[in-house]
């Protein structure tokens, strides 16, 4: 009777797990699925190398450039702003700063990622383009230079958090035979200790950059709903997320042409992020438990 | 001896440059919370609260859409609580380690990487289309149940992992079954992590917009829902209707219910943080 029980409760349990291969394979044969589809009606080739993206105009065209210049361009931005700011952070936290002034200082930046992402649109549209547009009176009201500005304060916890975690982790013996040979302490930062924990480092940069690409909120309501190819930053562009928005708040109809072209926008995003995931996670597993 | 001072110098030049950094990213936060308490604590007021939705801006209120998060958050609770813990337990207690569980570890951590609106996309299509749910509170509800399962999974197998073995040994010793050891032993001793994770990822349910955009929540919805397959709408959708309109009393509304909505953002990550310092004394 007991082991009866104890192999039910076993299989419950193990279907809870499997629920989670389930979740991934309900992506990617979803979004494969509408993907193969749109591709019947859609050339590959165009989808790849037209620079035009247009679906919802009369005249329709399907290249994907466009929205990937716009989740470029914004992605950019946001890790040149939060890479050196949060690599500061970690560093200065985890090597200068006292005990008791990292301990309260580091849950609250960390506060700045759990902000929804919504509001940090708000402050991009309503706070920082106007701002900007008193600096270069030539900004668009809609532009990729202040969502990706925002963007990349959202991220900075993202790298300063988890790198701080992967400096802190590097034994106190390193230093202190660094200390030893003369080295002050900026020294033994960067010639000792961020060489040590490169490969968490590494790790928080692809998660940060992976965290960019993904970010909807923020260009959906600051960067504009204008699919150009340019590199410029200040004018009204959208990236592959912020399109997904537009046709989901629109009426399209299920089995369009346009209700597709979500998915494979969708599964282009899609194919980016698992990359960049899997090969952070190689990182993660092969360089774990170093100094442990 | 020159060379010494130069990089001495050095060394107090980055510890500034540090502390700046470190003061920007706090200055932010405080600047960016002020703005908005500037632009939206006059507009909060008991009418605010229970109002329905509105065109005017000075006669809207949040109710539907609180009402509608608060739905969510519930019935998000509900699937995603038991069916994480459920699923760290076998991979913690159970799965033997091997091929199949490193598969599951990869796509866990996989999960917890992809983006929230591709979420929305499966949503869509199996809970919205498949299922014939329709954009109803419940698929949202599925919806962001998938999305926090990982890092309900991840936070429940770190708090177990942090239980010694001497427990499970002491409660084998004294002849409990494996279920009877997990059940009142590891769970109780690891439910301060536990419940820390749980909400942490419920707190970023409550903020989360683009996935249910995607299924096909409403920016309007006159009243609000009253089972799980009512259409609905929730706080972050209407703090988005309201940023797009062009008329200032709308952004004046968006503020005020930002300030609601970090409010409730702030509330669960103060309440995960005690529980976690809580619980952390416990092995130590």
């Amino acid at each position: 009777m007991r082991k009866l029980k104890e192999g039910i409760i076993e299989k419950t349990l193990l279907t809870s797990a499997l629920i989670t291969i389930a979740v991934t394979i309900g992506i990617v044969s979803v979004l494969a699925f509408e993907t193969v589809r749109f591709f019947k009606e859609v050339s590959i080739i165009d989808f790849f190398t037209d620079t035009q993206w247009t679906p919802l105009f009369t005249d329709k065209h399907y290249g994907i450039l466009p929205l990937l210049s716009g989740t470029f361009l914004t992605s950019a931005i946001a890790i040149s702003v939060a890479l050196p700011i949060g690599l500061s952070i970690s560093i200065y936290l985890s090597e200068y700063a006292p005990k008791n002034f990292r301990k309260t200082v580091k849950p609250m930046l960390e506060l700045l990622a759990a902000i929804p992402t919504v509001v940090y649109g708000f402050f991009a549209l309503i706070v920082v383009t106007p701002f900007l547009q008193g600096i270069f009176p030539s900004l668009s009201g809609f532009n990729s230079l202040s969502a990706g500005l925002v963007m990349g304060i959202m991220i900075i916890p993202f790298i300063s958090s988890i790198s701080e975690d992967a400096l802190h982790a590097i034994p106190k013996e390193l230093r202190e035979a660094s200390y030893g040979m003369g080295a002050t302490k900026l020294q033994t930062a960067f010639k000792v200790v961020v060489p040590a924990a490169s490969s968490g480092i590494i790790v928080s940069i692809i998660l940060a950059i992976s965290r960019a690409i993904g970010e909807t909120m923020i260009v959906a309501v600051a960067a504009g709903q204008q699919p150009r190819l340019t590199l410029d930053p200040t004018v009204p562009i959208e990236t592959i997320t912020a399109y997904i928005v537009q046709v989901s708040l629109g009426d399209v109809q299920h089995g369009s042409i346009e209700y597709r072209t979500i998915f494979a926008a969708g599964i282009t995003l899609f194919a980016f992020t698992f990359i960049l995931n899997t090969i952070s996670y190689s990182i993660r597993k092969k360089y774990r438990s170093a100094y442990e | 001896m020159s060379k010494i001072r130069i990089n001495r110098w050095k060394d107090q030049l980055f510890k500034i440059w540090g502390i700046t950094c470190t003061l920007i990213g706090l200055i932010l936060l405080v600047v960016f919370i002020g703005d908005i308490l500037i632009d939206g604590i006059m507009r909060i007021d008991w009418g605010f609260i229970t109002n329905l939705p509105s065109r005017k801006p000075e006669k809207a209120g949040i109710y539907t859409a609180l009402m509608g998060s608060l739905w969510v958050l519930g019935l998000t609770t509900v699937i995603a609580f038991p069916t994480g813990v459920a699923a760290a337990i076998y991979l913690e207690e159970y799965a033997k380690k091997g091929r199949f569980s490193a598969v599951l570890e990869i796509n866990i951590s996989n999960l917890a990487g992809v983006p929230s609106i591709i979420y929305g996309l499966l949503g869509l299509e199996i809970f919205v289309r498949v299922l014939g749910l329709g954009a109803s509170v419940l698929a949202g509800s599925l919806t962001l149940s998938l999305l926090i399962l990982p890092i309900i999974i991840v936070a429940t197998r770190e708090s177990i992992k942090a239980v010694p073995n001497t427990i499970r040994d002491a409660s084998y010793a004294l002849g409990a079954s494996k279920w009877q050891t997990i059940w009142n032993q590891i769970l109780p001793a690891s439910s301060g992590g536990i419940l820390t994770g749980v909400i942490l990822s419920l707190s970023r349910a409550v903020g989360e917009t683009a996935p249910l955009i995607v299924v096909g929540a409403l920016a309007y919805v006159p009243f609000a829902p009253g089972n799980p397959l009512d259409e609905f709408s929730v706080l972050p959708i209407q703090i988005f209707n309201w940023i797009s309109r062009p008329q200032h009393g709308f952004i004046e509304n968006a503020a005020a219910a930002i300030i609601i909505l970090l409010l409730v953002t702030f509330m669960m990550n103060g309440v995960a943080v005690y529980y976690r310092n809580k619980w952390q004394k416990r092995w130590k």
